[in-house]
């Protein structure tokens, strides 16, 4: 009796060994995953606000946690990957500020108007993040919004008293190790064995993003004395370039080197139309007759005193029709005609010559900015409802990238992108081809389990507000770009994440 | 003997859990030790539920049964593609019944039953990755049965009676794969209606076709339990009127699908008896689950179920091993419900193999105490649930699952 009692608890004892339900290969167990010939138990990550996770024109905690390498990070834990710091900010409003006064503006939430219309506009809120206060390091994540190729090796990039005249990086100076360190340096001086470097991309983007209001130094081999929205010279991106793979590499350390991508293709200069003022058959007649003399008589007369080319003549005729028409500018790379108006025989009033003096009609090879939308139509002097920006006052310059401005950033980029993956083939270091990829969204898009990730702005899912700077959806695209490079370089089964869980654009009213 | 016995058991516990869906078959720690069996079993305490026909041929004028179930179900679900991978971490389910019956005549008996054969508790992680299918859940129905139980003639039963049901159902799922407020925190709704009434019945007949052969049926009706009074509690919701979700009221409904059970019991060698049942489940009437939300700006929650009939296959054995000691050991075959495609985490069942066991301790003529144990075992499954839609597109929530239960139970008879 007592040994039937025995067995029978037998019995039910075996049911209880395992109690928790096995997959035969679970995910979790060492070896499901493998990191191939790469080491990946400490990684740095090297770059600008896209290695940041910069977002929504703002750097903030829930952007950062987004941030493409820390989603690299997670996957890499899969396959001996280690834990992963960031220079978190200190909220998710995102602005800064430096002892106290604003410094940085609060990110961008999708608002809806009164009118039910969604469109990007400031958080609300003070924000508790300020640049005094400085983060003990080191972090994995070095990546600083804002920086251009040189700033990396730049000392004094994170010195606060460098911040007020431009020479410093306010989010450098949150965690730069001295006064005197240089982003690269805090990437170096840990013991890592495993990096990621995207730089460059600042290069071009503030020369486009501002219109082409800066210079293009190709041929000036000085970064300092370049402004903040100038185009790095090709031999000065190479140079430092160089010199930063050389460092990232010298521990024999595996990594990944991005490419850049091509900045017109963000939604920042595709989403405003080149033709964006409606008129009806009366207002357009109106404005043409105004015109009328300027197109048949002064510019005609210009061209036979060899002032302007016919091309330019032409470029610079003005005419509305009904319908939506095409916006008047100024264009700083026109012959400026505001003196020789002035003189015989044209004898135009002062004020009208400075009017016509670089005045053409944005055409279809312009890029107009996103933040030309809130400018455009709009009447900046309330008393003056005639005064309206694209039909009697010209669009700023900063917010036309024109078609001459285009041909330089490209040109730019084409020569960084040279470097970028020559220095990944004669490295041995895995390659990733953002600008195919950013080509792809804007061409079509990546279909995904949801639906399809574009370019559109607010409406294609890769893009945050700020039209310039992935959402987490498109930093989730990009990890995946770089995990499938590594993978592909290094022999590794890192596994992918689902962009499709990765959020997009953040509706929120004030 | 000792020996056979022993065999017997192994043999039998290479086989039980609970049933698919969310049916929870746990009517009886006697019952449930033979493999959840006991539609044609006579002299059973616990036949209320398992066939009321059979309460007139009951040996004793009055007995009594009451017990409980301790469910431990586990849940491991992971995505090779992704990494993803979750373990539920959910509460223990307490299942209970209590049966009483008593011969008025030779002819003529009553009984009352409550018992819990239908429920579910799983509980994942909060925002694992199939969070916008389910956090959490918590489904519990309580069904009331009074009883009558009348002899045609010595071989001939019938019995029968109405059900009255309360349910209740506590549900939070994330409302996508990705809404947060400004903070990051998911955007979610919680479910909830209690109080829920309902009723149905049930009919039984026993047939005995010699004193050791018995044929037995029970059929017990669908219940439709529509919740009109149920609350919707969102969390976490953006301040837009992109996103208009705020607390309101729901109605839904959820059916509790009709089971027919037919069986035979078969006595040997004195002290033996052998148990077969069949179940069917007509789980085709769950088609979905929709959640009607009274504030028109939200919409309705659309969740296809679309459940095909199963089958259960019990099989259960006996053994009065001493005036004492009474051993059962069973095993069953559990059909899942749920068709490919259709596999949501919030009831991962796959088709399922059960095997039980337990035993009665007989202290004294009217006292028992009865124990029982049950494991299920479900292969490692690789399924997807393929009609959750965001923004019209089906995004298909895939990976493998891995899950079991453990229940082990207790209860005691009385009888006079």
């Amino acid at each position: 009796m007592k040994n039937i009692l025995k067995y029978t608890f037998a019995v039910l004892a075996v049911g209880f060994v395992s109690c928790e339900p096995e997959f035969d290969t679970p995910v979790t167990e060492q070896g499901f995953y493998t990191s191939g010939s790469a080491d990946l138990s400490k990684y740095v990550s090297v770059g600008n606000s896209l290695t940041a996770g910069y977002a929504d024109g703002a750097l903030y905690k829930m952007g950062q946690e987004h941030s493409f390498p820390n989603i690299m990070a997670q996957q890499f834990a899969f396959a001996g990957g280690g834990d992963f710091s960031q220079p978190l900010m200190n909220d998710n409003l995102g602005g800064l500020l430096m002892g106290g006064t604003q410094i940085a503006e609060n990110r961008f939430v999708l608002a809806v108007d009164a009118n039910g219309n969604p469109g990007p506009v400031r958080l609300e809120g003070a924000p508790t993040t300020d640049i005094t206060n400085k983060l003990t390091g080191p972090f994995n994540n070095v990546g600083v919004p804002g920086a251009k190729s040189f700033h990396l090796v730049a000392p004094g990039y994170g010195n606060l008293a460098g911040v007020a005249n431009g020479a410093a990086n306010p989010y450098y100076v949150r965690f730069a190790s001295s006064d005197n360190a240089t982003v690269l340096e805090d990437a170096t001086s840990q013991s890592y064995t495993f990096f990621s470097l995207w730089i460059g991309n600042n290069d071009i983007l503030s020369y486009a993003t501002s219109g082409g209001v800066g210079v293009d130094q190709t041929g000036n081999f000085d970064p300092t004395t370049y402004g903040g929205n100038d185009i790095t010279d090709p031999n000065v991106f190479a140079s430092v370039y160089s010199q930063q793979v050389e460092a990232l590499t010298a521990n024999g350390a595996k990594g990944v080197l991005v490419n850049i991508p091509e900045v017109t293709s963000l939604p920042y200069f595709t989403t405003v139309p080149t033709q964006s003022i409606p008129l009806d058959a009366a207002t357009a007649g109106a404005l043409n007759a105004q015109f009328g003399a300027y197109n048949t008589q002064v510019l005609p007369g210009l061209v036979q005193m060899g002032v302007i080319s016919p091309e330019e003549a032409a470029l610079r005729m003005v005419n509305f029709s009904e319908g939506v028409n095409f916006p008047i500018m100024t264009d700083d790379d026109l012959t400026d005609l505001t003196d020789i108006l002035q003189g015989a025989p044209f004898s135009l009033p002062a004020e009208l010559a400075a009017l016509l003096g670089q005045l053409r009609q944005v055409n279809n090879d312009d890029l107009v900015v996103l933040t030309a939308s809130s400018v455009l139509g709009s009447t900046p002097d309330p008393n003056n409802p005639q005064g309206v920006v694209g039909v009697s006052i010209p669009l700023a310059d900063q917010y036309v990238l024109a078609k001459s401005e285009q041909d330089r950033v490209t040109a730019a980029s084409v020569a960084y992108n040279a470097t970028i993956e020559a220095l990944a083939n004669s490295k041995g270091l895995a390659f990733v081809d953002a600008r195919a990829a950013l080509s792809r969204l804007a061409n079509g898009g990546l279909p995904y389990d949801g639906g399809v990730l574009t370019s559109a702005f607010v409406t294609g899912g890769a893009f945050s507000l700020d039209g310039v700077h992935p959402s987490p959806r498109g930093y989730a695209y990009t990890a995946n770009l770089i995990i499938d490079a590594i993978n592909n370089t290094y022999d590794a089964t890192i596994p992918v994440v689902n962009v499709g869980d990765y959020p997009t654009v953040m509706a929120t009213n004030n | 003997m000792k020996k056979v016995l022993v065999l017997a058991a192994f043999v039998l516990a290479s086989a039980v859990t609970y049933a698919g869906g969310y049916r929870v078959s746990l009517q009886g720690n006697k019952s449930l030790a033979m493999g959840h069996t006991g539609v044609a079993v006579v002299n059973n305490s616990e036949a209320v539920f398992f066939n009321p026909a059979a309460l007139v041929y009951s040996e004793n004028k009055f007995s009594v049964a009451v017990g409980v179930h301790g469910v431990f179900s586990n849940i491991a679900y992971q995505n090779t593609e992704t990494g993803a991978n979750a373990r539920s971490d959910s509460p223990m389910g307490t299942p209970f019944y209590a049966y009483a019956s008593y011969q008025a005549t030779d002819w003529l008996a009553f009984g009352l039953g409550v018992y819990t054969p239908y429920g579910s508790t799983v509980e994942y992680e909060d925002d694992w990755s199939g969070s916008h299918l389910v956090n959490n859940i918590d489904l519990a129905a309580i069904y009331v049965q009074p009883t009558v139980s009348v002899k045609v003639n010595d071989k001939l039963s019938f019995g029968g009676g109405p059900i009255y049901v309360t349910g209740s159902v506590n549900f939070n799922r994330n409302l996508n794969r990705t809404l947060t407020d400004l903070d990051g925190n998911r955007s979610n709704v919680t479910i909830d209606a209690s109080g829920v009434n309902s009723w149905g019945w049930v009919a039984s007949t026993m047939f005995n076709v010699t004193d050791n052969l018995h044929i037995g049926a029970t059929y017990r009706s669908e219940i439709i339990l529509e919740a009109e009074e149920g609350t919707a509690e969102f969390e976490n919701i953006p301040n837009s009127p992109l996103t208009p979700f705020e607390n309101t009221g729901i109605t839904a409904s959820m059916p509790l699908p009709a089971e027919m059970t037919v069986g035979m019991s078969y006595s040997f060698c004195e002290k033996w008896m052998f148990a077969f049942d069949f179940n069917r489940t007509f789980w085709s009437v769950y088609e979905s689950l929709d959640i009607d939300f009274e504030n028109p700006a939200i919409p309705d929650s659309k969740n296809a179920r679309n459940y095909k009939n199963s089958s259960v296959y019990r099989f259960g054995m006996q053994y009065e091993a001493t005036k004492m000691f009474t051993l059962r050991a069973g095993y069953y075959f559990d059909e899942t419900p749920v068709r490919p495609g259709y596999f949501a985490p919030e009831t991962p069942r796959n088709d399922s193999n059960n095997f039980t066991a337990g035993l009665t301790v007989n202290l004294g003529e009217r006292l028992q105490i009865d124990a029982s144990f049950l494991y299920s075992h479900f292969k490692e499954v690789n399924a997807s649930y393929d009609y959750y839609f965001e923004n019209g597109q089906a995004v298909p929530f895939k990976g493998t699952y891995k899950t079991n239960a453990f229940v082990p139970g207790l209860g005691l008879t009385y009888k006079l």
